[in-house]
């Protein structure tokens, strides 16, 4: 009956000697994984267009009904995308959002991806609705056909949407 | 005339759960001298918001009632307003420490009515990941019910061994709890290329870790006073309650639905149904420990067919069902429409009706769907194994000691999601 307490006492004895496998938090963050599903990007192309044409797929598509699209027509003398039409307004809800990834899933043109930011807090409902202006990367941010992180072996869904600009 | 028997009573047969009310209501008219506690539902021993009215005499349990519905989410009604796609999101939220085997019931469950084949290679994956999804869920229910009993390392080590868990799902799915993986169909996307290499690592760990859990308290003096002989269901009142999973298997009943009617090829793995006989706590910790080690054996077999199939496809190529590859959808326009379709309407599965139960390491995780053949299912209902297994709590408790039931709720390993749902 002892032995079996020394034998227990000796497995935590044990642990004395070891690392700690926790993080200290807020000061050490840990990695997450390629295909973590984070906050929201909306993408543009490399020339500064938006990927996104409105086609409100990702609302169709969203199970909790956290997104809001409403379409507007290009000028054809300034588009904000190419195509007819861009997204005059695109708003997600982060507290309806269960970031399933489905709206990532859904977009044909890989216009919105899920991204690692995971950190998201807010003081009032309405700044967690994260307008289009907090989405949308810099416009020198955009690049080729495939967002870089989808282009990284293992990321998420899916090979490139390819649109002639 | 022939004299005719009564009818046995309800108080005669046994296995009967009381209402809260059953034991509230003669309290409060008085004339007792037993006292009622209510335990719950912000008890930290009650697993979650679970509801215990307790009848007391002295220490001793007279009277038991579960009061369940804290944390009822409506999640078949739900689900009535989603496509069948959409619902999958939904399953991850009842029993939110298996999602996958929640994920697995519910595809199943929708494949059948669509009578859609799987390719192999998804099959397989759904196997080792649902595997690794009830070594996570019983390292759970050892930390919380060692925790209970007051053994603390035992609840640390076992959520080091979880974490890893979860960072596999991560890598797979995007997501450690909410995974979603699982879709009708198939799966969501493509397991990594690291996945068979981080798999193995944690499988190398796992049976050390689970001998490292056993020298804490397998033969602990105080762990075997507090499970041996305590909180028995016996093979006959565990049927009678229509008990599944582990405590059934605890009992003595060789049951295991992977066994006896395999789903997602099942079939072809090798593995035991470790069983017990007497149906205390103490059986159903050998019986979850022996569940931990054959599922280790389980994913090391599903890998190694992993990589004898090699690549192939993940998901279904019926374009009806799963959309179309993204590269397909800029050049073909019949892809192109499949996906929007998909993503708007979804698919239409014929009028009908199909049940689909797994084992889930509660118990059998059951789904029924019942179609109307329009994009959304007329009716969800999930037969969850902790509702059921809850339902033998007072007849276990009875008679025992106040602090036995503490460790009976946690051997039972109810989680209160799929209680509810």
């Amino acid at each position: 009956m002892l032995g079996e307490i020394v034998k227990g006492l000796r497995t935590t004895f044990k642990y004395l000697f070891k690392k700690p496998v926790t993080v200290q938090y807020p000061e050490v963050k840990r990695p997450v994984r390629e295909r973590f599903r984070g906050r929201h990007e909306l993408k543009r192309f490399e020339n500064g267009m938006e990927r996104c044409i409105g086609c409100a797929l990702c609302a169709a598509a969203c199970p909790a009904d956290a997104i809001l699209v409403i379409p507007g027509e290009n000028d054809p003398a300034h588009p904000n995308s190419p195509g007819e039409r861009y997204a005059a307004t695109y708003e997600i809800n982060m507290l309806r959002c269960i970031f399933c990834g489905y709206c990532e899933d859904a977009c044909p043109t890989n216009a919105i991806v899920l991204e690692h930011q995971y950190e998201l807090a807010y003081y009032d409902r309405k700044s967690a609705i994260y307008t289009k202006e907090m989405l949308l990367v810099p416009p020198d941010k955009g690049h080729g056909e495939i967002p870089p992180i989808l282009q990284e072996l293992n990321r998420r869904p899916s090979p490139p949407a390819q649109i002639d600009l | 005339m022939t004299a005719v028997a009564d009818p046995p009573t309800v108080a005669a047969y046994p296995y009967t759960v009381p209402s809260p009310q059953e034991i509230t209501r003669p309290a409060l008219a008085g004339g007792r001298d037993t006292m009622v506690l209510n335990m719950g539902p912000h008890h930290p021993s009650t697993h979650g918001v679970l509801r215990l009215v307790v009848e007391l005499d002295g220490e001793t349990v007279v009277n038991v009632a579960p009061d369940i519905g804290f944390l009822h989410t409506g999640v078949e009604k739900t689900m009535e307003s989603k496509t069948y796609q959409k619902a999958v999101v939904l399953t991850d939220r009842m029993d939110y420490l298996a999602p996958l085997s929640n994920n697995l019931s519910y595809v199943l469950a929708v494949e059948k009515l669509l009578s859609c084949v799987v390719p192999p290679r998804a099959q397989i994956a759904r196997v080792v990941l649902t595997e690794l999804q009830r070594i996570a869920s019983h390292l759970v229910w050892l930390g919380s019910h060692a925790l209970d009993l007051s053994a603390m390392s035992v609840f640390l080590y076992a959520f080091r061994e979880r974490e890893q868990i979860l960072d596999i799902f991560e890598l797979v799915s995007g997501a450690r709890l909410m995974t979603s993986y699982f879709r009708v169909g198939g799966l969501a996307y493509d397991l990594p290329d690291d996945f068979t290499p981080t798999v193995e690592a944690f499988l190398d760990i796992m049976p050390g870790a689970a001998d490292e859990y056993e020298a804490l308290l397998s033969g602990n003096p105080v762990w075997l006073e507090r499970t041996v002989d305590v909180g028995v269901i016996d093979a006959d009142a565990a049927i009678a309650f229509g008990v599944s999973g582990p405590m059934l298997r605890a009992a003595g009943i060789p049951w295991d639905l992977r066994k006896d009617m395999p789903y997602s090829s099942y079939e072809l793995f090798d593995f035991d149904i470790p069983i017990a006989k007497k149906g205390d706590i103490y059986d159903r910790y050998l019986v979850r420990m022996a569940e931990i080690r054959e599922s280790v054996k389980i994913c090391r077999q599903g890998l190694q067919r992993l990589k004898d199939l090699g690549p192939g496809p993940f998901t279904t190529t019926d374009r009806k069902i799963s959309p179309p590859p993204k590269t397909e959808i800029t050049h073909s326009m019949e892809s192109l429409i499949h996906h929007f379709k998909l993503w708007t309407e979804g698919f239409k599965p014929p009028i009908g009706d199909a049940y689909v139960g797994i084992e889930s390491p509660r118990g059998e995780l059951g789904t029924y769907i019942v179609s109307d053949g329009s994009p959304k299912p007329y009716r969800v209902h999930f037969r969850a194994p902790s509702f059921v297994n809850l339902q033998a709590l007072p007849h276990a408790a009875k008679g025992r000691l106040m602090a036995d039931l503490v460790a009976l709720i946690a051997s039972m390993d109810p989680v209160l999601g799929d209680v509810d749902r």
